[in-house]
């Protein structure tokens, strides 16, 4: 899932400034999952809006609130037009993604981003999000122990660990593990550290050129089965 | 034939010294060249340091020119940090053209330990590509597969760390740079000769040049620091302790003491094929290890 942190009040309260009329949009997927735009953060956002408003004495906003399933796909979309009739403003409580999927749909009114998109993760523990895939488009974790270098190793390098490694944390940050200590440990566990000894070219970082895309090819493999 | 002086001096089967100069942040490289003046008859060539520790300074290319400039030879530090592919190829490119033919192949230290460090960590190669990268560039085309007008011919060095506490994903690595088309290797600091008897019972097997890295300590606090701060650097608590048994203001000394012990060692059990010493600051005392060590020696 997509992990994201929520601005700060002081931010949001500056980005709101110039629009009387806010609607505060919350992402009922990944955001919610980790706690940054979902229906609750919405709710609670929206009293602390309202409250700085209270405090600072010169408020001039209204705030409305609603949360959409999924803000990246249209198909969740369509009872947005409804909520944003007397609107101003829509505060996106989705990742970078949402915001620009409602920017595109509604066109005519501006979105702001109340979230900071950090990155693709899991749930480690309750509160705790690790970062797992840079969706480099070349997967290679059958290489390496299903633990990604380009990820998880500071630099992403491919060929093992670099000079820094100590005590089988990363030279960068000693509280976080070393991904080549991690890779090395798990294919020794696999049998499999011939892995580690081939090399392995530099990457291509035109795997999908940007802006990326990816078209279905469902049709093609039905066409395949049909033929 | 020998690309190099330096490579010359490899293949010689004698003794080699090397040493490194780190240039400064500043335009005014009047230190770095006292240094050069100072060691370059005394050493077999000098390593030009690349935004060491991840801070940023004068270029390792510029100081390599300088080092051209007062007659020595140079050995071009390239790391990975700051270039991507096109920006390393056409340094080497510069590099060769102005008969700066060593290169040390390092993948950097992370960005998170330097002075900028906010910036974009590039590392768009590792160390083995790198290596691999220059020898294509040998073959006369570059990393897209075009051709070169002409093409550059390199003596290929790299790094590896004999002192980490879990060895075993360093050798693989080693294997590799070996394999890429190193001809000698550098090591990390080393305080420990048995680390170092221990790597050379393994690396004998490769045709490869090493040589002993070895850090000139300055004082016990200095050392502390190392171990915490610098990437790469593990210094036994015997030597730390060595360090602090000395008066203040002695630590220099001591330092050059444990280096010259060090050098002697592996001269006289022959170690390894040489040494690169590294003063950290303190270049101007090299010329006192060399002679302590009785190793001085011309370059060729």
């Amino acid at each position: 899932m997509i992990v994201a942190e929520q601005k700060s009040l002081e931010e949001i309260r500056r980005m709101i400034a110039p629009y009387p009329r806010v609607l505060i949009l919350g992402c009922g997927t990944c955001m919610t999952v980790c706690n940054a735009g979902g229906e609750s953060e919405v709710s609670f956002l929206h009293n602390s809006l309202r409250l700085a408003e209270v405090r600072s004495g010169d408020g001039i906003h209204t705030f409305t609130e609603h949360t959409v399933k999924r803000q990246c796909d249209p198909e969740f979309l369509e009872t947005l037009s409804e909520k944003t009739i007397d609107v101003d403003v829509i505060l996106s409580l989705g990742c970078g993604i949402g915001v620009q999927a409602i920017a595109e749909y509604l066109g005519d009114i501006p979105v702001l981003p109340g979230v900071n998109t950090s990155f693709m993760g899991m749930t480690k523990e309750s509160g705790v999000w690790d970062e797992r895939c840079a969706a480099c488009g070349e997967c290679r974790l059958e290489d390496t122990g299903g633990i990604c270098p380009i990820t998880r190793c500071t630099k992403g390098i491919l060929n093992g660990p670099c000079a820094g490694t100590k005590n089988g944390k990363c030279e960068a940050n000693k509280d976080v593990d070393c991904a080549w200590i991690l890779i090395y440990k798990r294919l020794e566990r696999l049998q499999q550290l011939d892995k580690m000894r081939r090399y392995y070219s530099p990457r291509n970082f035109r795997a999908i050129p940007r802006p990326r895309r990816i078209l279905s090819k469902v049709e093609i493999a039905t066409g395949e089965s049909d033929g | 034939m020998a690309n190099s002086l330096f490579e010359e001096k490899l293949n010689s089967g004698e003794f080699i010294v090397t040493t490194e100069v780190g240039p400064p942040k500043s335009v005014d490289v009047s230190e770095v060249v006292h240094h050069i003046k100072l060691l370059k008859d005394k050493v077999d060539a000098i390593n030009i340091t690349d935004h060491q520790s991840s801070v940023m300074r004068f270029p390792s290319i510029g100081g390599c020119l300088l080092v051209k400039e007062l007659g020595g030879e140079p050995i071009l530090q390239m790391t990975c940090r700051d270039r991507n592919r096109l920006a390393l190829q056409a340094e080497l490119l510069l590099a060769y053209s102005r008969d700066i033919k060593n290169v040390l192949c390092l993948t950097g230290d992370s960005v998170d330990v330097g002075d900028h460090k906010e910036a974009k960590p590039v590392f768009d190669l590792d160390s083995v590509q790198l290596i691999k990268m220059i020898r294509t560039l040998e073959s006369g085309t570059d990393m897209g597969g075009n051709e070169l007008g002409a093409a550059p011919k390199f003596c290929i060095g790299a790094t590896v760390h004999p002192e980490a506490d879990f060895i075993e994903p360093q050798l693989i690595k080693f294997d590799k740079k070996v394999n890429a088309g190193a001809q000698f290797l550098q090591t990390q600091g080393i305080f420990e000769l048995a680390s170092l008897r221990r790597f050379m019972q393994y690396a004998s097997q490769f045709n490869i040049k090493i040589l002993a890295g070895l850090i000139v300590l300055s004082s016990a606090g200095m050392a502390r620091y190392m171990n915490n701060n610098v990437p790469g650097i593990i210094i036994s608590q015997a030597i730390i302790d060595e360090m602090a048994s000395v008066e203040k203001g002695k630590g220099l000394q001591k330092g050059i003491e444990i280096a010259t012990r060090m050098i002697k060692t592996i001269k006289e059990e022959n170690l390894c094929h040489g040494v690169h010493i590294m003063a950290v600051g303190n270049e101007s005392i090299v010329p006192d290890i060399l002679e302590a060590a009785e190793l001085v020696s011309t370059p060729g």
